[in-house]
């Protein structure tokens, strides 16, 4: 089965592009299965129904979601290969702008429109800098001069992916996105798989739900920003970002190594 | 001006068929520094043509038209190259949304195009879209504070002056608080393929070309005569006159 993380920030377009994508799909006989994960809640699993897309959603509820959507790969996998689908997709909404689901191996999307701002390509980190490809919506509502900007500011972040305007209303690249679909690499197991840069380290106690403020309420992996004269600096993230370009999945957990206890 | 946009010395609209199957009359040609005007009732075919330019159609639109570029059908490299970017578009879109002032957006514009002197490439673009507007903007200007007209005039000089795409398509210039005819100008010297969507007699007749659209095809291609140009010589004098009275109306000086 064929397999593809796609990533973005809330409301910006995901699941209008992927329901027309996969319905061009089923059109030329290729069977789709789309595991939606999000937080609180979500009605995409019905927007895809109505679409005639095998979907289901996976609410992260009170859990990271994005540590909640790498402990439901395997489970997500398994039911989609029960559907008998040809290729699987999952779409991940919401997660924080740290954080990627990107795996190697597999086909990763990424998807922001043209109304975020000129410094999101920045701001949204991994899920758009690791993407093999990154969608942009939106375009039909500015201009050609703040699209080609846009896109500039995209290449900037990420110098390899395949970067298209595409448009769910009018349909606009979707037939494009649904052969780029359709060659995803195609996989025997998700199993053993890596992502492609490592999760937000979070064991704290506001995991545990913690909900008091102060820093005698907090243990485990606390780490203090230092609030100078001069702009702070994160040389920790910064490092990890960088060794994210050489795709070291275990960067990240550096911080979490060398500052394991806050107070 | 930029130095890393594709050229392309012909593109070709192989002709296609109609809503009904019926076939198209003829092959559609269009040249840099051309202008065609599209004519055409809402729902005639208008978008169906650009949009099959745009994707390069290749037989499999509902047009069934066929798109070749320098007389050849695109290959691969050739359509990775372009990356969906061989049509620019101004569509009636009035303001900007991005939250910067205009010499800033500009000059990363131009620097996107690696442009050898961004900033003086910045500064023609302003110079430009001032010559266009109605009422002059400054360099500091935020782009979402800029009036419809100079939204629409910083539109049409940077599409003309710095956009990456060979082609051009324009929707509804007449509407836009800018002088027209200086705009068309300037599209004719940037040495792009243009294309205007327009109910304007003057932008119709201004255009080399129109091409008349009836139930998702071509109908017409028609190239201005000599009696055309003419008339557009007395349209446009008519619509000077116009022009005069609305200003001397504005500022109360006597019109009669």
């Amino acid at each position: 089965m064929r397999l593809v993380t796609v990533a973005g920030p809330p409301s910006c377009g995901k699941t209008s592009v992927l329901a027309r994508a996969c319905g061009l799909l089923a059109a030329q006989g290729v069977r789709t299965a789309v595991v939606k994960f999000d937080c609180l809640q979500t009605r995409d699993a019905a927007a895809y129904a109505a679409a005639g897309i095998t979907a289901v959603a996976a609410l992260s509820g009170g859990l990271c979601p994005d540590h909640f959507f790498a402990t439901n790969l395997e489970e997500a996998w398994g039911w989609a290969a029960g559907t008998g689908a040809e290729c699987c997709v999952i779409e991940t909404a919401g997660l924080c702008n740290r954080c990627s689901p990107h795996l190697r191996g597999a086909l990763a999307l990424c998807v922001v429109d043209n109304l975020m701002g000129i410094d999101a390509p920045e701001k949204i980190g991994p899920m758009l800098r690791l993407a093999d490809m990154v969608l942009v919506t939106k375009g039909d509502l500015v201009s050609q001069a703040e699209r080609e900007v846009y896109r500039h500011r995209i290449r900037q972040m990420n110098g390899r992916a395949l970067i298209r305007h595409i448009n769910g209303l009018t349909g606009q690249g979707c037939q494009e996105l649904a052969t780029v679909l359709s060659r995803a690499p195609d996989i025997a197991t998700v199993t053993d798989m890596r992502l492609r840069f490592a999760m937000p380290a979070a064991v704290c106690s506001y995991c545990l739900s913690e909900t008091r403020i102060g820093a005698r309420y907090q243990k485990g992996n606390v780490r203090k920003a230092e609030f100078a004269a001069t702009p702070p600096r994160d040389p920790e993230g910064e490092a990890a970002y960088a060794a994210c370009g050489e795709g070291d999945a275990g960067a990240g957990t550096a911080t979490f190594r060398e500052h394991p206890h806050g107070d | 001006m930029a130095t890393d946009a594709p050229v392309l010395r012909t593109l070709t609209v192989l002709a296609g068929h109609d809503k009904s199957g019926r076939a198209e009359q003829a092959d559609v040609a269009f040249r840099p520094g051309e202008v065609t005007a599209l004519l055409g009732p809402t729902g005639s075919g208008k978008s169906r043509f650009l949009h099959d330019i745009e994707s390069l159609a290749a037989a499999d639109t509902p047009s069934g038209r066929r798109i070749l570029l320098d007389d050849a059908v695109p290959d691969a490299d050739r359509r990775f190259a372009l990356q969906g970017r061989l049509v620019a578009q101004l569509t009636q879109n009035m303001n900007f949304v991005l939250d910067m002032r205009v010499l800033p957006f500009i000059r990363m514009h131009a620097e996107s195009r690696a442009v050898p002197d961004p900033d003086a490439t910045a500064r023609a673009v302003l110079a430009a879209a001032n010559d266009l507007a109605g009422e002059p903007f400054g360099d500091d200007a935020q782009l979402t504070q800029l009036s419809g007209g100079q939204s629409r005039a910083l539109m049409i000089a940077d599409a003309a002056l710095l956009s990456w795409s060979p082609v051009l398509l324009i929707d509804e210039i007449e509407n836009a608080g800018v002088d027209k005819r200086r705009a068309l100008d300037l599209l004719l010297r940037s040495d792009k393929i243009v294309v205007i969507a327009t109910h304007d007699p003057v932008l119709a007749l201004s255009a080399d070309r129109r091409l008349v659209f009836e139930h998702g095809a071509v109908r017409a291609a028609l190239h201005r005569t000599t009696e055309e140009a003419r008339l557009l010589a007395h349209v446009a004098a008519m619509e000077d006159q116009l022009s005069d009275i609305r200003a001397r109306l504005r500022r109360g000086a006597p019109v009669a």
